[in-house]
């Protein structure tokens, strides 16, 4: 099992960090070569006009968009999911259309508004999660295939998934709660999820 | 089941940080700059009236930038701006925080307001980076609620060797310290004038607590790649950019080039036809009295 996160900016060595504290090599990704063995790919946070432009520039989007047509699971965090979204309500970045979604980027406001709540994500057990939102989008259209996750008091979606593609809102990268990678593994073909599945010692800070 | 939520914790303001991490946050001084600055795919811009080379060739008093200056900035982009308060200058914070400033950057190319105390940071709602030289002087800032850290090298020169030095610096005392026995924390904790648990904290960890860029004189793609190969986490150019010749393209190559450091193939790709680099001074021509990097420690 090898899951493959994009490395061309951003907090990908946190995702990495948490994919290898459950047991999973985990692969950083700048060229399309390094797509090719992977079973799986995480586009974490980050500044998604700083992603499209370098996705674009070192011929990214073609392979990730076929992994996808293979049936290859592909989850966007924050950025990650600006990136994988059909329509957003700008027009840079310029998104990778590939989930039935539309996403407001900076949908809270600045970094003052940046914040931190608990959420319960169906699929995940009992135990509410705990997200963190950071200049995050959020999720404004979802198309018919598409499963709402989870969703801020409000009713703005902020966690979806189609067919073996996820995106959040918020960053679970930065919290011991490995729920959602292990989630996510599953969905990549690795071991079936256990909500019951002990937190990974810490997150990386950096 | 509305549950409670949290704004202004460390984790949000440090979080922050963590997504900057692998880009380049230019200067820019005009709402133009700025746009010219997230096409070239900058993660953030730090919005000033001077970069610090034209700080430094104007002399007199370094003060945060006119709130309209930044505002016209903040306007502009979708990425995140950063701007400059001087050290110790908690009311510029506040302003900075009231416009809305996503970090604020308590920074020693500006004139320093205080040359005995930082601002306190933990009491704001929106992060600050600070500047250091070496691990000791990253901790009292942590300790003091800075979220994030960037070496300071020596900003408007042109110059990389003080950036490479600070860097060295931070890495040689981590490296040390992750093999210090218990019994010289507490003399190395005194030495360092930061707080045991910090210490222990950091020796536990293996690294600094939060994120840590680099700043202070990269004015090419191969300096940026040689502050990522030597452990920063992402670069700060200031007058490298909007003072070469070419600023478009050289901003492109060096946000290339931290994505790519350790492939010299792409590095020496995006190295070409660059046009000038910035004029740069030697750090060793400077005299003490210009040294920006040695202000209220």
């Amino acid at each position: 099992m090898n899951i493959g996160v994009l490395a061309v900016q951003g907090d990908f060595a946190e995702h990495c960090h948490v994919l290898r504290s459950v047991g999973v090599a985990a692969m950083e990704v700048r060229l399309p070569k390094h797509l090719e063995t992977l079973d799986g790919l995480i586009i974490p946070g980050g500044e998604s006009t700083a992603l499209s432009r370098l996705m674009s520039l070192y011929d990214l989007r073609d392979p990730v968009a076929d992994m996808v047509a293979r049936g290859k699971a592909v989850w966007g965090t924050c950025a990650g999911m600006i990136m994988l979204a059909n329509e957003i309500t700008e027009e840079d970045p310029v998104p990778m259309g590939l989930m039935d979604v539309g996403v407001q980027r900076n949908a809270f406001g600045r970094q003052v508004d940046s914040f931190e709540q608990d959420l319960l994500i169906r699929g995940l057990g009992d135990r509410e999660y705990h997200a963190i939102f950071i200049r995050a989008p959020v999720i404004i259209r979802v198309g018919e295939e598409v499963e709402v996750l989870a969703a801020l008091a409000d009713g703005r979606p902020v966690a979806v998934q189609q067919g073996n593609m996820m995106a959040t809102s918020f960053h679970p990268e930065l919290t011991a709660d490995a729920r959602i990678h292990r989630y996510f593994v599953s969905l990549a073909g690795g071991p079936p999820f256990d909500p019951e599945a002990p937190l990974i010692d810490a997150p990386r800070v950096r | 089941m509305v549950a409670d939520v949290l704004t202004g914790t460390f984790t949000v303001k440090s979080g922050h940080a963590q997504m900057l991490k692998g880009g380049v946050i230019m200067d820019v001084v005009t709402a133009d700059q700025a746009r010219i600055a997230q096409e070239a795919g900058a993660v953030a811009v730090m919005a000033l009236e001077r970069v610090p080379a034209d700080i430094r060739a104007d002399g007199g008093v370094a003060r945060m930038s006119d709130p309209s200056m930044i505002a016209a900035i903040i306007n502009a982009v979708s990425i995140p701006v950063m701007a400059k308060c001087r050290i110790g200058h908690f009311v510029e914070a506040q302003i900075l925080e009231a416009m809305g400033v996503d970090y604020v950057d308590e920074s020693e190319v500006l004139t320093p307001a205080d040359e005995q105390h930082h601002v306190w940071k933990h009491d704001f709602t929106v992060p600050f980076v600070c500047g250091c030289r070496d691990l000791g002087e990253a901790l009292r800032r942590v300790s003091e609620g800075a979220a994030m850290i960037r070496t300071k090298g020596e900003a408007g020169t042109g110059d990389v060797v003080e950036a490479v030095r600070h860097m060295r610096a931070v890495q040689d005392a981590i490296r040390k310290l992750r093999n210090l026995p218990d019994d010289e924390l507490v003399v190395e904790a005194r030495d360092m004038r930061v707080s045991l648990d910090l210490l222990m904290q950091t020796r536990e960890e293996g690294r600094m607590p939060v994120v840590n860029f680099a700043a202070g004189g990269v004015a090419t793609p191969a300096d940026a790649a040689l502050m990522m190969q030597l452990g920063a986490d992402g670069v700060f150019v200031g007058s490298g950019i909007f003072k070469s010749g070419d600023p478009v393209r050289r901003g492109h190559a060096i946000v290339q080039a931290v994505t790519h450091y350790n492939d010299p193939h792409i590095l020496a790709d995006v190295s070409k036809d660059l046009g000038e680099p910035m004029v740069g001074r030697s750090v060793r021509e400077l005299s003490d009295q210009e040294l920006l990097a040695t202000r209220s420690v």
